[in-house]
């Protein structure tokens, strides 16, 4: 924690790429916004010409790791790449070891997120025990817990079982819970390596049809109406899901549903060089899906982005592709990409990407003082953005403990300045507190 | 013709040239009943057959020609990218206690030789092996020499032998010019 | 040529050089002496992750036929077996100077991922569902080898086409080299997106053998019948068996060619698997003839 907390003056940002104000915070909120502004004497000056500013972002679905994998990632580093990536609260997912399926695990990650003091850590608590898709757990004691937790999900694995579904739909209306479902039909994704389709039968790769995500989503849809009940789906990977969701809300379902920052950019064609950097659960798919998620994501028909943050150990990633692990790291490039594929192609303005980085994540996820407007008065959660300073990926220099990230040697156009957490700075100048 | 590159033998002079060793052959060999043609890709294996039809001419006897390619035994196989192969070709008759004439169109460092009597003796145990060149341009660097020589040719390293036969060119001719880039010369009458 | 991965990464004139120089090398089975100096002070590794005798020995036969030196690193009984990862090992052959990696592995890709690793030249034999070249490659010196060219002929392949490494290197090569493929399988066992491959498909054999000047068959395990890919062994053999009766219904030079191993009574009867049309062990002659080429042109020069 940085030793000084004194109030911050921040000049010149631009909220929501409006137009250049200045902003006081002190004692945790944004207390002053205006042209011009007197700070006092003790205030310490942001120099934020022409940076965009934010609300802190909000991650529904990140992997930290900790307890199980610490040498992936732990709840600190992993807080730490989420502060670089511009979040001031994020979602750890309950597939750690053991899994996240009791107010003791659930508790447990709270509390090291507090100590790190870097994001407000909102564990997710398993839908089933142990993940195993058999028996509910204990989804009430975690959401009375002192983690509080709101958002349940087996994510990994499908909770393919219709019936055992349909319950935790039901079960989490008592605490105005969401269940988050990874999409996935197990029977058809036995195996399954890569999208299914012309590369996958090139490179003799077992395919993941988008069928077996499509399938899930459209159940799980209909079971929600059935029961009056919210239903998030987790990282939608296809055109075909898109329409679904899109069918769904309108005939009334309460759904929202997630996009992750690689499936907007990138396509299957990288899996050709056999490099599991490019391994992930959902997987890449075609430029047609790559399009379709992005209209979903701009007519709001999808309603978040959310990073599926997942790091592996450089040795789980140097392997064949078969035995490597799925996923990749992707807080500290969300933001760029999100502007690279949704900003500057001018699908989105920079207030609806606060909608769908910070707002609605909050929303969903029930996250008290986050994902507010910059207004006088609200907690002072804010990233300050650099739209026009590219920077070149390279995993090696990330603040996560993982260097898993696809988006290597690429250039992104944009790079987080400055994070606030309650007033905090806990990335100043591009470094983390 | 490039410029600076003048014949030094044309058709006419190949001939009598190739008449000339057929008449040392069956000189040197008693008559040539045991006489078999080796002729090193490329255009060794053109010059093999018009001696063979050449002795069979003067002495009404059947000389087997065939070819023997070097390549898998060269020295220098490293020094450039893999080289496609040439034919080859042992007669009927075989190789075994045969005198063997091998067959190629210029003589330079005598390594080629050299790889062509490892090659043979994969083959079988010729009785005796000779050497017949067209052209030989001295600058040995093994101790190898010729049996039967078309012309002595002294050159500068500087400069380029090219031998071109009917057969494979559409003429008949060995001209002498400067050097070319060494790549790409392989079979083209510049022995390596 | 610094690998050989995929036929799918050979033009026209790579293939046919590498026919034509095992067309001259399959002289030397045929001299007392059957060995050629040409690699002699290289050294080639077999590294097999998968149990294939008849592969192996094959490439260790080449590989010695050229002189070079060869050590079979086999994955049972070795630190492979103990856990090594395949980029521990690709760095261990590395170090032990190798200068050519034959690779046979289950998981596809793992050859292109071990030619990110060594400096030397990778050799795919066999990887996972995806390539294998070398197969394809014999296969296509044998039929030109039995019937004079490539160019226009037409081969239907039978069977796990799904499945299949023989498959994929062979539509690939065969296209390349002129020959017109029809892939013949139950639907179940032909990739999804197999009408973007450049070939035709048929799901009924007895409408294709007429058309054929040769049929290849593609090894089909019965453990797929449990995965729900066909039914019955029995009907699998009834529709896409090749018996006496469906080779009789094919022209008279056709030829019947299986990569090995045969299933018979499954894809081949035993009829069909002795007859003189059968170039099964002709396949495994020209296989070092053939494997002594793509080792010679990948590690022979500089």
């Amino acid at each position: 924690m940085p030793e000084n907390h004194g109030p911050y003056l921040v000049r010149g940002a631009r909220p929501l790429g409006g137009d250049p104000v200045d902003l006081l915070l002190s004692d945790g909120t944004i207390t002053r916004i205006g042209a011009g502004l007197e700070g006092p004497q003790d205030a310490q000056v942001v120099d934020a010409d022409g940076l965009i500013a934010l609300p802190g972002l909000v991650d529904l679905h990140t992997h930290l790791r900790e307890p199980g994998r610490e040498d992936a990632e732990t709840v600190e580093t992993g807080s730490r790449s989420a502060a670089t990536g511009g979040y001031t609260s994020v979602h750890a997912m309950a597939n750690t070891d053991p899994v996240a399926d009791t107010a003791g695990v659930v508790e447990q990650v709270w509390h090291l997120g507090r100590e790190a003091g870097l994001c407000d850590v909102r564990p997710v608590g398993a839908v089933t025990v142990g993940l195993a898709g058999e028996q509910l757990a204990e989804i009430g004691a975690m959401a009375a817990s002192s983690a509080a937790v709101r958002v349940f999900s087996d994510d990994g694995i499908c909770v393919s079982d219709a019936l055992l579904m349909r319950r935790a739909l039901e079960y989490v209306k008592a605490f105005d819970g969401v269940v988050a479902q990874h999409a996935q039909e197990p029977r058809l994704t036995e195996g399954a390596q890569m999208n299914e389709g012309c590369v996958s039968d090139r490179l003799g790769l077992s395919g993941w049809p988008a069928v077996a995500e499509e399938a899930i989503i459209a159940r799980d849809c209909l079971l929600a109406q059935h029961v009056g009940s919210r239903l998030h789906v987790c990282h939608v990977s296809t055109k075909g899901s898109v329409d679904i969701i899109r069918w769904a809300k309108e005939r009334g379902c309460d759904v929202t549903a997630e996009v992750t920052p690689h499936h907007l950019l990138l396509t299957e064609d990288l899996v050709e060089g056999y490099d599991p950097v490019y391994k992930v659960n959902p997987p890449l798919r075609t430029e047609d899906d790559v399009l379709a998620l992005r209209e979903g994501l701009a007519d709001g028909t999808i309603d978040v982005v959310a990073t599926d943050h997942a790091p592996h150990p450089v040795e789980a990633k140097e392997t064949e592709w078969s035995d490597a692990a799925m996923g990749m790291v992707g807080l500290e490039t969300a933001l760029a990409v999100v502007q690279r594929t949704m900003v500057d192609t001018g699908l989105l303005t920079w207030k609806q990407v606060a909608d769908r980085m910070s707002v609605t994540p909050a929303r969903i996820g029930r996250v008290e003082g986050h994902g507010r407007a910059l207004a006088e008065g609200e907690p002072a959660n804010v990233v300050l953005y650099d739209p026009a300073d590219p920077v070149g990926v390279d995993g090696t220099t990330m603040a996560s403990k993982s260097s898993n990230t696809p988006f290597r040697g690429m250039s992104l156009p944009g790079r987080v300045r400055a994070t606030f957490l309650r007033g905090v700075p806990t990335v100043l100048e591009g470094k983390t507190a | 013709m490039p410029a600076g590159t003048r014949a030094v033998l044309d058709g006419p002079e190949i001939d009598r040239a190739l008449t000339r060793i057929a008449h040392e052959v069956l000189e040197r060999t008693k008559g040539g009943h045991e006489v078999t043609l080796l002729g090193v890709p490329s255009r060794g294996v053109p010059l093999a057959q018009r001696l063979a039809r050449r002795i069979e001419r003067v002495e009404d006897i059947a000389v087997p020609a065939g070819s023997l390619d070097i390549t898998m035994y060269r020295d220098d196989l490293r020094l450039a990218p893999a080289r496609a192969l040439g034919r080859t070709e042992v007669p009927e008759s075989g190789l075994d206690d045969r005198v063997v004439v091998l067959v190629d169109d210029v003589l330079f460092s005598g390594r080629t030789v050299r790889a062509a009597l490892d090659a043979l003796g994969d083959l079988g145990r010729p009785r005796a092996v000779q050497l017949a060149v067209l052209v030989d341009r001295g600058h040995r660097e093994l101790p190898i020499r010729a049996d039967y020589v078309g012309k002595n040719l002294p050159t500068s390293l500087r400069e380029n032998v090219d031998v071109r036969l009917s057969e494979t060119d559409d003429q008949d001719a060995v001209l002498l010019g400067p050097s070319r880039s060494r790549t790409g010369t392989t079979g083209t009458g510049e022995e390596h | 040529m610094r690998h050989l991965l995929s036929t799918g990464d050979l033009d026209r004139d790579q293939a046919t050089l590498i026919l034509d120089t095992a067309s001259e090398l399959a002289q030397v089975a045929d001299r007392s002496v059957k060995k050629l100096p040409t690699l002699r002070g290289r050294t080639v590794v077999n590294l097999f992750y998968e149990d294939s005798t008849r592969t192996r020995t094959s490439f260790e036969l080449a590989a010695k036929r050229l002189s070079a030196d060869v050590i079979n690193f086999s994955a049972k009984g070795s630190s492979v077996s103990k856990g090594e990862s395949l980029k521990d090992t690709a760095l261990t052959l590395q170090a032990m100077g190798a200068d050519g990696v034959v690779v046979r592995h289950s998981a596809s890709g793992a050859a292109h991922r071990l030619a990110r690793w060594v400096d030397g030249s990778v050799l795919n034999a066999g990887d996972g569902t995806h390539e294998h070249p070398t197969q394809a490659l014999l296969d296509a010196f044998t039929m030109r080898n039995r019937l004079g060219r490539l160019e226009g002929l037409r081969v239907a392949v039978v069977g796990d086409v799904l499945h299949s490494r023989v498959a994929r290197s062979s539509v690939l090569l065969l296209t390349t080299l002129g020959a017109e493929v029809t892939l013949v399988a139950p639907p179940t066992l032909l990739p999804v997106s197999v009408h973007t491959w450049p070939c035709e498909v048929s799901y009924d054999l007895d409408a294709v053998l007429p058309k054929s000047d040769v049929v290849v068959l593609l090894r089909v395990q019965a453990e797929r019948m449990r995965e729900s890919f066909f039914p019955s062994v029995r009907e699998y053999t009834r529709n896409y068996g090749l018996d006496g009766e469906r080779l009789g219904r094919m022209p008279e030079h056709a030829l019947v060619m299986h990569p090995g191993p045969m299933v018979r009574g499954m894809e081949i009867s035993a009829e069909v698997a002795d007859s003189p049309r059968c170039t099964v062990t002709e396949q495994v002659a020209n296989g070092v003839s053939l494997r002594m080429a793509v080792l010679y042109l990948l590690l022979g020069g500089s």
